[in-house]
């Protein structure tokens, strides 16, 4: 590799020696992938604080006793629970301390508290062409794809390293060659499907993960209307079902102008109508009929548009005691909800907001007889096998439905 | 006497059966990290343990997280001896780099080619010694 006159003096404990261990350690990640030099970053998102064991507090404990110091804006992702709203977590008590003293160490190393797997809603806005060090698959995807920031798929502790640096090895999505489209893929039009765009977006995103891997498709047929929560679906869907980072939809992302022609000649694998309905049978096992327990939303988390197509769809309804209505999201955008009138419907309704963490890493529901119904993708993928639920993918108009009648009732 | 051409993506040294997994698993959410147990529902070979063993599979799969998943089995001492890959996969290398250093572990991951993982006969014995990144080395069964 080679070092610039920055590097060297990172490396050299110049900028303290937390600094000089990420360095060394960023520079053995670098080699494994066969980067040449490091780039500089505007942000960074940071995943490591979210607690596994005794082994995510012995990493940060060390950054810290280094005197470890973020040199760009870090945000941190969710937490393993909400630590927010007394009582809420309904799973293992003995994950409140931990967690809390995690989230307070990256805190210390200048990280900030946002606890959000959504940071690009409001947050931090990476511009078209930066390079940033992004963790979170949903954010990943979103970041390269709807915003065209630079993100290589980072996981834990390659987060908090480049946060430290203010650097990444030039390698992954960083590379305008890595950016390019390796794939095409043709999307069944969404007016000729029975589906509500949330469910439609879901089960495509989960298809398109299936069957592309970790490659960069370039999509036709989406909506020329889709906007950006429908992209978060998607992109979350496909980081859940494969390993997508970075996808481009005809007319519609910022970098599709510029690989269109070189998009044109790619194979192109048409998405039918029969495999969006396998997906979703796949997502939604559920009967007709079947009770509901409880309602899950916001993974990844409810933005304010979502917000308000709720408060109307729920405006006038109040659900049964015995259904849990849980809404995922940020601290910041809860407290918007929490006091503004134009949502009170949802108080009235019965929505219970849930911050810091995400309903499918720590569980809060009760009712754990029943099963559970969510408009997300992600959720539906994960949630079966980390909380053992029995979960069902449906539109926003069915799961309020099921929560003012108590059972499955698909459109 | 079988052996296997394989690029050091993270040093280390191990002894180990290779473990040939039918589908990539997530570290994260995928496995027990209590005993190294699949837990994954829809993985073909659920309720085997990957403690110990050489777990060659072609990618890592998903999620951020598992670079923590590697990190807290060293600890707890139920990881893999070592990983065997078909894909370079960044987040697995960044977790196996961390632990290594934190926890003075060996663990070494390796790239190899799909002729070259196709050629190893199942739960054969094997001796991994990594010396830096990037190396081209000789992987060999203790037979």
């Amino acid at each position: 590799m080679r070092f610039s006159a920055e590097d060297e003096s990172l490396l050299d404990g110049e900028h303290g020696q937390a600094a000089a261990y990420a360095m060394k350690i960023l520079i053995q990640y670098g080699r494994a992938q066969q980067a040449e030099e490091f780039v500089p970053i505007h942000s960074a998102h940071i995943d490591a604080c979210l607690y596994h064991g005794q082994s995510s507090l012995d990493f940060v404990e060390k950054l810290v006793e280094l005197g470890g110091k973020v040199r760009v804006p870090a945000t941190m992702n969710v937490a393993a629970l909400d630590t927010f709203h007394d009582g809420i977590h309904a799973g293992h008590q003995d994950m409140l301390e931990p967690q809390e003293r995690l989230t307070a160490l990256y805190a210390e190393l200048g990280c900030l508290p946002t606890l959000t797997c959504a940071p690009y809603q409001r947050i931090t806005r990476p511009l078209k062409g930066e390079h940033i060090a992004w963790a979170e698959s949903n954010a990943i995807v979103f970041a390269n794809s709807v915003l065209g920031a630079k993100t290589d798929r980072y996981g834990d502790f390659a987060d908090i390293c480049a946060a430290l640096t203010g650097r990444v090895p030039l390698a992954g999505l960083h590379i305008e060659a890595n950016r390019q489209p390796t794939c095409a893929i043709v999307a069944p039009s969404l007016s000729e499907s029975s589906l509500a765009p949330e469910t439609y977006f879901a089960c495509l995103g989960f298809v398109i993960g299936r069957s592309v891997g970790g490659q960069v498709p370039f999509i036709y047929g989406l909506p020329n209307d889709a906007g950006e929560d429908a992209l978060k679906a998607l992109g979350a869907a496909a980081a859940s079902s494969g390993s997508l980072a970075m996808f481009h939809v005809d007319g519609l992302t910022p970098e599709a102008d510029q690989y269109e022609t070189l998009a044109r000649p790619l194979p192109a694998k048409t998405i039918t109508q029969q495999h969006i309905d396998l997906a979703l049978r796949s997502l939604c096992p559920l009967n007709e009929g079947e009770p509901i327990g409880a309602i899950c939303l916001g993974t990844p988390h409810y933005s304010l548009a979502e917000f308000t197509r709720l408060t109307a769809a729920v405006a006038g309804l109040v659900k049964r005691t015995d259904v849990e209505f849980y809404v995922s999201t940020s601290r910041e955008i809860a407290r918007h909800v929490e006091t503004e009138p134009a949502f009170a419907a949802l108080r009235t309704f019965g929505v219970t907001l849930v911050v810091d963490t995400c309903t499918y890493l720590a569980p809060v529901v009760r009712e754990i007889g029943k099963s559970v119904l969510t408009t997300s993708g992600k959720w539906a993928y994960y949630a079966p096998g980390n909380l053992g639920y029995r979960v069902g993918l449906a539109s926003l108009d069915v799961c309020v439905n099921a929560a003012v009648s108590g059972n499955y009732q698909p459109a | 006497m079988t052996n296997l051409q394989a690029r050091v993506l993270v040093p280390g040294a191990a002894k180990g059966s290779a473990l040939l997994l039918e589908a990539p698993v997530s570290l994260w959410g995928g496995v027990d990290l209590e005993n190294g147990q699949i837990r994954d529902v829809s993985h073909p070979q659920k309720g085997l343990s990957i403690a110990g063993e050489v777990l060659v599979m072609t990618s890592g799969r998903g999620s951020s997280s598992s670079a923590s998943a590697i990190v807290e089995m060293v600890r707890r001492g139920s990881h893999p001896s070592a990983i065997i890959l078909l894909e370079n996969d960044p987040i697995l290398v960044m977790g196996a780099l961390v632990a290594n250093d934190l926890y003075d572990a060996h663990l070494p991951i390796l790239q190899c080619t799909a002729q070259a993982i196709a050629n190893l006969p199942a739960a054969e014995r094997l001796i991994i010694k990594a010396a830096d990144i990037g190396d081209s080395i000789v992987i060999w069964s203790d037979r």
